[in-house]
């Protein structure tokens, strides 16, 4: 190898020629070939792999979406169903972008779980964290702005509703509802540039999405034990091991989405988005999107507006503090006798608060929206910070490849045998 | 055999999605202050589901008769009724007998002529303030997607269609109101459509009961919606059992290769 080019050791000869010059495939082969990976994964570490899988589906299908949807209010809701009715396959575009979705928002979620319930927030991996919290707002931004395009009564109501939140703000307020608007209400112009930011978003979701993928190669994987990689015992290379993992979740990943896609492809949406919009009819509950819907109950749990808007905010924002505000060294919640319960009902919390936001705002569902809002903060606020403090964690063990059961122990029968889990 | 197994499949899909379903399927109980929808049973309904073609194109006739003088289907073109099984000439037929506004010709004039199959659906009135004007100020929604557009949509368009009775005693109706038992608030401006037995005269010689010319025009409405739906259900099934096999390949792979590390 003579000077100034990269020392390839692939064997064929023009993957080596373009190596030497552009180390593409070696860097494939670091990252995702041999790349050390903890050999104790569960299926959560799945869903990572599933929301890059999702975004792709999505880039796929907009972009036909978008060569025949036309970004007009007195056309869209008739070319959005042009596309399902006279497109070659447009129905299964359309239905697999809309509940492609509905899948992206569950796998995120439950990736956003793991990460809460294994520590992945913890040092050394605050960014990787942070990074993820942003993705997660552009997701957030993204799918509004694409509910708003098939120009439906809930797409007009919602986005009237939701971009009216931004007035609350003092001074600066009404200046960004019109910057939003574009004009004086909810337009044609409103829905010319959400659909030009909603082609656009996902491609910067692309190249964050980057970041948080190359931050993660940084520290490495964090894994159910929540304790570092000690020595290559510890680990597996991601390939054939976590490729050959990560593809059977991925078809059981497959057959819900198509159960959905082809079986109840309007269940997850509101029948409302059928009747075109109409700026003079108010439909009698304007939902969200049931994404949306634990925010939503967080902001009508507060009465005043722009406390609402700020809590609401903040229980998204909240998150990029969360590596410093939980105390504890302890990653796993596996080793938390009382953080692991704490995050528990923070999870019924959040789900309560999703249902409530499905509802009208009044009697017990206010209620219960103000006691879930009131813990979903405190978790965070009072409860991480504190246990840190108090709370006394189960021993560690001691690697990854030899886990100190409790007791000491040898393990139980059974236990090394179990597919799911690789402890 | 092979329906359980999917359903135990969309089973296993619905509890994945877990909490997700939960506030939608909740919503869908509290249409405040009327009666529980009636389900009967429709020849579309579950993972196999498909048009029944003769209630259908019963349905259409009901339309056609009843409904069109009122509702419009302008997402519908007539050569769509094509694939309800009605012949070419049957369509031809069909769109002739509407006049349509085109233009402008040559002298830039417009002018009227006979529908053609590739025509849109005619809708009744000229634009929204004409519907309402002509209808008591509710103007007749336009039923392309009807029963995409209501909660249980099939469901409420049958029970609708069959609901109309006599106000209880010492319920004030506004004026011009029909009692319904499944419409919110349990007054309409739409007076009972289908009131009559035979009022529409079936071709088949099925009897045109209340409710037979309700399931019939709910059937053709809900073509008219989903037109796709055969062709989405028979793809999933045959996409369901392709994942499946794939499934348990992946799932043997995936024993294989960490076979070493147990």
């Amino acid at each position: 190898m003579s000077i100034g080019l990269h020392n390839s050791a692939f064997k064929n000869p023009v993957i080596r020629w373009v190596d030497s010059r552009l180390p593409i495939f070696s860097m494939m082969q670091n990252e995702y070939g041999t790349f050390p990976t903890p050999k104790n994964f569960n299926y959560f570490w799945n869903f990572g792999a599933l929301a890059m899988i999702n975004l792709m589906i999505m880039i796929a299908t907009g972009i036909f979406l978008a060569m025949h949807y036309t970004p007009h209010v007195s056309m869209a809701f008739d070319s959005v169903e042009r596309i399902m009715r006279d497109v070659n396959y447009g129905w299964l575009f359309r239905y697999v972008h809309a509940n492609g979705a509905s899948m992206f928002f569950i796998v995120v979620y439950i990736h956003i779980w793991r990460g809460l319930y294994y520590g992945s927030y913890k040092a050394p991996r605050e960014l990787l964290w942070m990074i993820g919290v942003v993705i997660f707002l552009l997701m957030m931004a993204t799918a509004f702005m694409g509910y708003v395009l098939p120009w439906g009564q809930m797409s007009f109501w919602g986005a009237t509703v939701i971009t009216n939140l931004f007035s609350a703000f003092p001074y600066v307020g009404d200046h960004i509802v019109t910057l939003l608007w574009g004009g004086f209400s909810v337009d044609n112009p409103t829905l010319n540039r959400f659909f030009s930011l909603h082609f656009l978003l996902p491609f910067v979701i692309f190249g964050v999405v980057f970041l948080h993928v190359a931050a993660l190669h940084i520290t490495g994987s964090n894994n159910p034990l929540g304790i570092d990689v000690k020595t290559p015992q510890d680990t597996v290379p991601f390939h054939p091991y976590y490729t050959a993992k990560d593809s059977f979740g991925m078809v059981i990943y497959f057959m819900v989405f198509a159960s959905l896609v082809f079986f109840a492809p309007n269940y997850l949406g509101d029948p409302a988005n059928y009747i075109p919009a109409n700026p003079l009819v108010t439909p009698t509950h304007i939902v969200p999107e049931w994404y949306f819907l634990p925010y939503y109950a967080i902001l009508r749990a507060v009465p005043d507006k722009l406390g609402g808007v700020v809590l609401m905010f903040g229980s998204i924002l909240v998150w990029f503090i969360l590596p410093w505000l939980d105390t504890s060294p302890v990653r796993s919640m596996r080793f938390r006798p009382i953080a692991k319960w704490a995050l528990l009902l923070w999870g019924v919390a959040f789900l309560v608060l999703m249902y409530c936001g499905g509802k009208p705002p009044e009697g017990i569902y206010v209620v219960l929206s103000r006691v879930a809002t009131l813990y979903y903060f405190a978790y965070f606020l009072v409860i991480l910070p504190l246990l840190g403090r108090i709370e006394r964690p189960l021993p560690l063990p001691e690697s990854i490849a030899k886990p100190v059961l409790r007791g000491g122990g040898p393990l139980p029968a059974g236990a090394a045998t179990k597919p799911m889990e690789k402890a | 055999m092979f329906r359980s197994a999917l359903r135990a499949l969309a089973l296993l899909g619905a509890l994945a999605a877990g909490p997700a379903l939960l506030p939608a399927s909740a919503q869908a109980a509290d249409a405040a202050g009327v009666e529980a929808l009636p389900h009967p049973h429709f020849h579309f309904d579950g993972v196999f589901g498909t048009f029944d073609r003769a209630s259908a194109q019963r349905g259409f006739g009901v339309y056609q008769q009843v409904c069109a003088a009122c509702h419009g289907l302008r997402l519908l073109s007539y050569r769509n009724l094509r694939e309800l099984g009605f012949s070419e000439a049957e369509v031809r037929a069909v769109a002739a007998a509407v006049t349509v506004n085109d233009g402008p010709n040559d002298e830039g004039q417009m002018f009227e002529r006979p529908g053609r199959p590739s025509d849109r659906f005619r809708s009744p009135f000229a634009n929204e303030a004409a519907a309402r004007a002509a209808n008591k100020g509710a103007a007749p929604p336009d039923l392309s997607v009807i029963t995409k557009a209501r909660e249980h949509g099939p469901q409420y368009l049958f029970a609708l269609l069959t609901g109309y009775t006599d106000a209880p005693a010492g319920m004030t109706m506004g004026e011009g109101m029909n009692y319904n038992r499944y419409f919110t608030g349990n007054q309409i401006a739409m007076n009972a459509p289908l009131h009559t037995e035979g009022q529409v005269e079936y071709a088949d010689g099925t009897k045109a009961t209340v409710e037979q010319m309700a399931m019939d025009v709910t059937n053709f409405l809900q073509w008219a919606a989903e037109p796709e739906m055969e062709a989405r259900k028979s793809m999933g099934v045959k996409m369901m059992i392709f994942l499946l096999i794939l499934a348990m390949l992946a799932y043997a792979t995936k024993r294989k290769v960490w076979a070493d590390q147990h």
